[in-house]
């Protein structure tokens, strides 16, 4: 109770402050202790759950289980880490010219919302609100993607708001539909929206309109998550955003729209009885990672490349909800888990390398070995995390979805792990020299702020080789409630 | 029958006869709102009266279409006004009151006037009546499925059918209804050869589509097309008067409701004709490559009450 | 006292405005005349919503009629006039593909809308078994009206039009979201419009124009 007043209303006093005073000089501080403020709120939360089960709050308007506290907590935390890397690389970027104090003010204010939104969508129990929070969470970012304003920001932004808007249109459309169905069983009122009384009731709902309310609502949660064919936003988005947007779009944003599917699915699972939003969700997942996948060696841009992957892993994570089961659902979490961590900790690395040699073109990144070792040695490592080499944890999510795959739908397997061989060709080709290359420019003098790289990697370092049982077994109740 | 028959020579001898009044009416309206004085409202006959004693000049480069057409002109617009049940509903004519050869009918008198026009040889003939095709080919579809529209409504394309169960059917407002009579008026507009698609006053050569076909003809041929023309206003106005505003109309064999299905009509077209001339005053004519447009939307207005039809009235 | 039926049928010529005023929205030229439609389907909208509130005697449809009409009727088309008064843009609103044919995939767009309306159609009652499919109709068409126009305004107008369809789908088939829920939906609708008018500025500020057309550097290479 008290834990979730704090969780939503440090982020959401933190954006009306943030605006009020962000153009102070210790805004960027102010953000980073806000962010710490959301996580130690998170983690008292996380604490509850785990000790008492699944819990209802404010008169049933939000609902916390072990599978929506387990995002809550991922999100606050690279929410945390992210403030974090963008104190000294905003600062740098003010340095460069290329950002005003003003705007700087809308980044830090929009940043604490953008958090706030989506903690508010993870954890509302009514699917009405989640809507609202999606949207919202689209709206605080549209701004600080054209932060630079330059013609292909610009451009990126209006591309992520319209494609986004008409997405999320289709979604309130399916949020209809549910409620049409809803009000049959559950009554008109604000009741009939309720995710818990939903889920109480899901066998009673008509199977034609919720068939027809998923299909709307896959397409609509599925274009925020980057789903192909609905994913061209993505890459724009990401590659012209500051990269600590970047990061918390691929990291966090996706996550939250991913999850609104899932939900959406297991409702739709007890109404129908049968596989038909498992299939539909299969398949959008293995066309994004063929599409991901393909798309990856024809770019020339570093941050779009990692944001074709994040489709790509998207689709992974996607593919892996759609097959369902105890064993699918737990990989999929992890590698929710994984990926969050290990695509932000990239992006940070990358917002480094790229802030130093001045351009995103990976042509002219060279050698960041010599010049900058550190931020080398960072990008390496998370490529190598990101490609799903062992020991680390994506290896783990990405090995039990590929058995899985196999057991129960073997026709995918070769398509999943030609996809897999093709990105990491792709990948590794790519960074191979950006690493290790030649390089004519000299040693930079002082060392990158990078901290969060090495935390986030080393996270997954750790998760790949031992994952402990507390957090076993709070995976394993989460996949429970998710079927 | 006795009471069909006089109704249907009364009606048949009425359309011919009181055409140019409405022609009359119209052109005063239009000079009342442009506020110049009005012309007399018999000047249409007055002006037929001229044209019928004059001698008639005829090319002789034109063959026997071009001689045949103003009678072929007068006499299918006669026909459709006469079938089309304005003021009663048993008449002997019903069973070739069929609305898709009433649009047959509006069918051939589009081809003879394009022939005629072609006939002459002349450059504003074959512009004329290259125009005439143009908007034509798009008015007829749309005309066809207003027509379709109340077929569904009435389940018959017979027109005695269709205005006897919208007359005496119970009132319902009918979207589609709504959807099908703006359509039906802007083709009609466009048939008419009035603005905004044509307009029946001018003579220049980049915007005249039906005057741009009759340039030739002079003295009684001209005199009867000009007459079709009032003959066919009539028609398309009975038409309209007949499906959507149907009260009014005398059921069968009733002859004294006679004399008040006259006054009806007589009141209706009273307005139509008010209402016509406000339009042209009102509306800009179109450019000509804009014309097509005007009448698509007609269609598309035809085609989405079909639709409505199917939804709403399920 | 009225009856039920009566009310549907006033539903139901609602609706087929609603969807007349789509398809014009579709076929017209001039941006003021495209925010005086988008007006008239604000005032439709809220007027349906009244009468179901009324034949519903439901209370808090009263409540989303009035925000409905304060926020589509009068608050947005100020908005939007304001802003094209100040951006200086008033005529044009180019179109990608010619008229009559977005009219013609616009009716197939109706087709399809009313088929996939059917199945839910068929579990509703009274005026919603009609209201669903041409909701979804509005939708549909609003998608291609955006899809369709070059200039960023007739873009957001597409937007916002498509908003109404799916405001209307809600009121007729379920009279209403829950309050709660309406709130948000007309709070993001306003921020998301003040957000197109701070993209319109910076957009023409950085291309000298609003013609998205300009927006095109970013394709796949």
């Amino acid at each position: 109770m008290v834990e979730m007043l704090w969780l939503l209303g440090i982020p959401l006093a933190g954006g009306i402050l943030q605006a009020l005073a962000g153009q102070h000089r210790y805004a960027a501080e102010l953000g980073v202790g806000l962010s710490f403020g959301t996580l130690l709120a998170a983690a008292a939360l996380t604490v509850r759950v785990i000790a008492d089960g699944p819990m209802l709050v404010f008169g049933e308007q939000f609902f916390i289980d072990p599978f929506n506290v387990f995002l809550v907590a991922l999100t606050a935390f690279v929410a945390f880490t992210t403030a974090v890397f963008s104190r000294p690389y905003m600062r740098i970027e003010e340095h460069h010219g290329r950002l005003s104090t003003g705007r700087l003010r809308l980044y830090y204010s929009m940043y604490q919302l953008f958090t706030f939104t989506m903690l508010i969508g993870l954890t509302t129990n009514n699917m009405g609100i989640l809507w609202v929070a999606m949207e919202a969470a689209t709206l605080t970012t549209v701004l600080l993607v054209s932060l630079y304003r330059t013609p292909e920001s610009l451009e990126a932004a209006w591309k992520y708001f319209i494609l986004c808007g008409v997405g999320i249109a289709q979604a309130l459309f399916g949020t209809i539909l549910l409620y049409f169905a809803a009000e049959r069983t559950l009554g008109t009122g604000g009741n009939a929206l309720l995710w818990t009384h939903l889920d109480q009731s899901k066998v009673l709902l008509e199977p034609t309109v919720l068939s027809l309310a998923f299909v709307f609502l896959l397409i609509g949660y599925g274009t925020k998550v980057g789903l192909a064919p609905l994913h061209n936003w993505l890459p724009d988005a990401h590659a012209e955003g500051p990269t600590p947007v970047s990061a918390v779009l691929s990291g966090l944003l996706l996550n939250v729209a991913l999850y609104a599917v899932v939900r959406c699915k297991v409702l739709t699972d007890g109404a129908l009885g049968n596989h038909f939003a498992g299939n539909l969700m299969m398949g959008f997942g293995l066309l994004s990672v063929v599409v991901g996948t393909f798309s990856l060696s024809r770019q020339i841009d570093i941050k779009r490349m990692f944001a074709y992957s994040s489709i790509e892993h998207m689709g992974i994570i996607t593919f892996a909800f759609g097959m369902g089961g105890p064993v699918a659902s737990f990989a999929a979490l992890l590698h929710m888990t994984m990926h969050s961590l290990t695509k932000s900790a990239i992006f940070f690395a990358v917002g480094h390398a790229a802030q130093k040699s001045g351009t995103q073109i990976m042509e002219n990144i060279r050698g960041l070995i010599r010049t900058n070792p550190t931020v080398g040695w960072g990008l390496a490592l998370g490529t190598f995390a990101i490609l799903g080499m062992p020991p680390f944890g994506v290896f783990t999510s990405e090995f039990l979805i590929l058995t899985t795959a196999m057991h129960e739908h073997s026709w995918s397997t070769p398509i999943l792990l030609i996809s897999l061989g093709i990105a990491f060709a792709a990948i590794f080709g790519k960074i191979q020299p950006i690493v290790f290359g030649e390089t004519t420019l000299p040693r930079l003098p002082h060392p990158p702020a990078i901290l969060p790289v090495f935390v986030h990697l080393a996270m997954v370092l750790v998760l790949g080789v031992y994952i402990p049982p507390a957090l076993a077994e709070w995976y394993r109740q989460a996949a429970r409630f998710i079927g | 029958m006795t009471s069909g028959i006089v109704s249907q020579l009364f009606q048949s001898a009425l359309a011919v006869l009181a055409a140019p009044l409405l022609i009359g009416w119209v052109n005063m309206c239009r000079a009342w709102l442009q506020n110049r004085s009005a012309p007399s409202l018999l000047q249409p006959y007055r002006a037929l009266h001229k044209l019928f004693h004059k001698d008639a000049a005829i090319s002789r480069n034109t063959s026997w279409i071009f001689r045949f057409n103003p009678y072929v002109q007068f006499g299918c617009m006669w026909l459709a006004a006469g079938i089309v049940p304005v003021l009663a509903t048993d008449l002997p004519l019903a069973p070739a009151a069929d609305v898709v050869a009433l649009v047959g009918v509006f069918a051939v008198a589009r081809v003879f006037a394009a022939l005629a026009a072609m006939d002459t040889g002349t450059a504003f003939g074959g512009l004329g009546a290259r125009r005439e095709m143009f908007i034509g080919a798009l008015a007829e579809p749309a005309m066809l499925i207003v027509f379709f529209n109340l077929s569904l409504i009435a389940q018959s394309t017979s027109l005695n059918t269709i205005v006897e169960t919208l007359a005496h059917g119970n009132f319902l407002i009918r979207p589609s209804f709504a959807f099908a009579g703006v359509a039906f008026y802007m083709v009609a507009l466009a048939e008419n050869a009035r603005v905004p698609v044509d307009n029946p006053t001018t003579h220049l050569e980049l915007t005249m589509i039906h005057e741009a076909m009759i340039l030739e003809y002079s003295a009684r041929h001209l005199a009867l097309i000009e007459w079709a023309v009032a003959v066919k206003l009539v028609a398309y106005s009975a038409l309209g008067i007949a499906l959507f505003v149907p009260w009014g109309i005398a059921e069968a064999g009733n002859t004294a409701a006679l004399p008040l299905a006259l006054l009806a009509l007589a009141g209706k077209l009273f307005v139509g004709g008010a209402v016509l001339a406000t339009l042209e005053t009102v509306l800009a004519k179109l450019r000509l490559f804009r014309a097509p447009e005007f009448v698509a939307t007609a269609f598309l207005l035809a085609m989405l009450g079909v639709l409505l039809n199917l939804v709403l009235q399920r | 006292m009225i009856s039920a039926a009566w009310f549907d049928q006033i539903i139901s010529l609602l609706a087929a405005i609603l969807l007349l005023i789509s398809f014009a929205m579709l076929s017209q030229r001039r941006i003021l005349s495209l925010i005086e439609l988008f007006a008239w389907q604000g005032a439709v909208l809220s007027a349906s919503t009244a009468i179901v509130a009324y034949s519903a005697n439901l209370h808090h449809l009263y409540y989303s009629a009035a925000i409905t009409f304060a926020l589509k009727v009068v608050a947005l088309p100020w908005l939007l006039h304001r802003l094209i008064r100040r951006l200086n843009v008033r005529w044009d609103v180019e179109t990608m593909i010619n008229i009559p044919s977005t009219m013609l995939i616009g009716l197939a767009l109706v087709v399809f809308a009313f088929n996939l309306a059917q199945p839910i159609s068929q579990l509703a009652t009274g005026a919603a078994r009609h209201t669903i499919g041409i909701a979804t109709a509005t939708v549909l068409l609003s998608f291609l009206m955006m899809i369709t126009r070059r200039k960023a305004v007739p873009q957001v107008i597409g937007f916002l039009a498509m908003e109404n369809g799916l405001f209307f789908a809600a009121t007729s088939a379920t009279h209403g979201m829950p309050m709660v829920v309406e709130l948000g939906i007309a709070l993001d609708v306003l921020v998301g419009t003040f957000i197109f008018g701070i993209f319109f500025f910076q957009i023409r500020e950085t291309f000298d124009s609003l013609d998205i057309r300009h927006m095109e550097k970013l394709k796949e290479r």
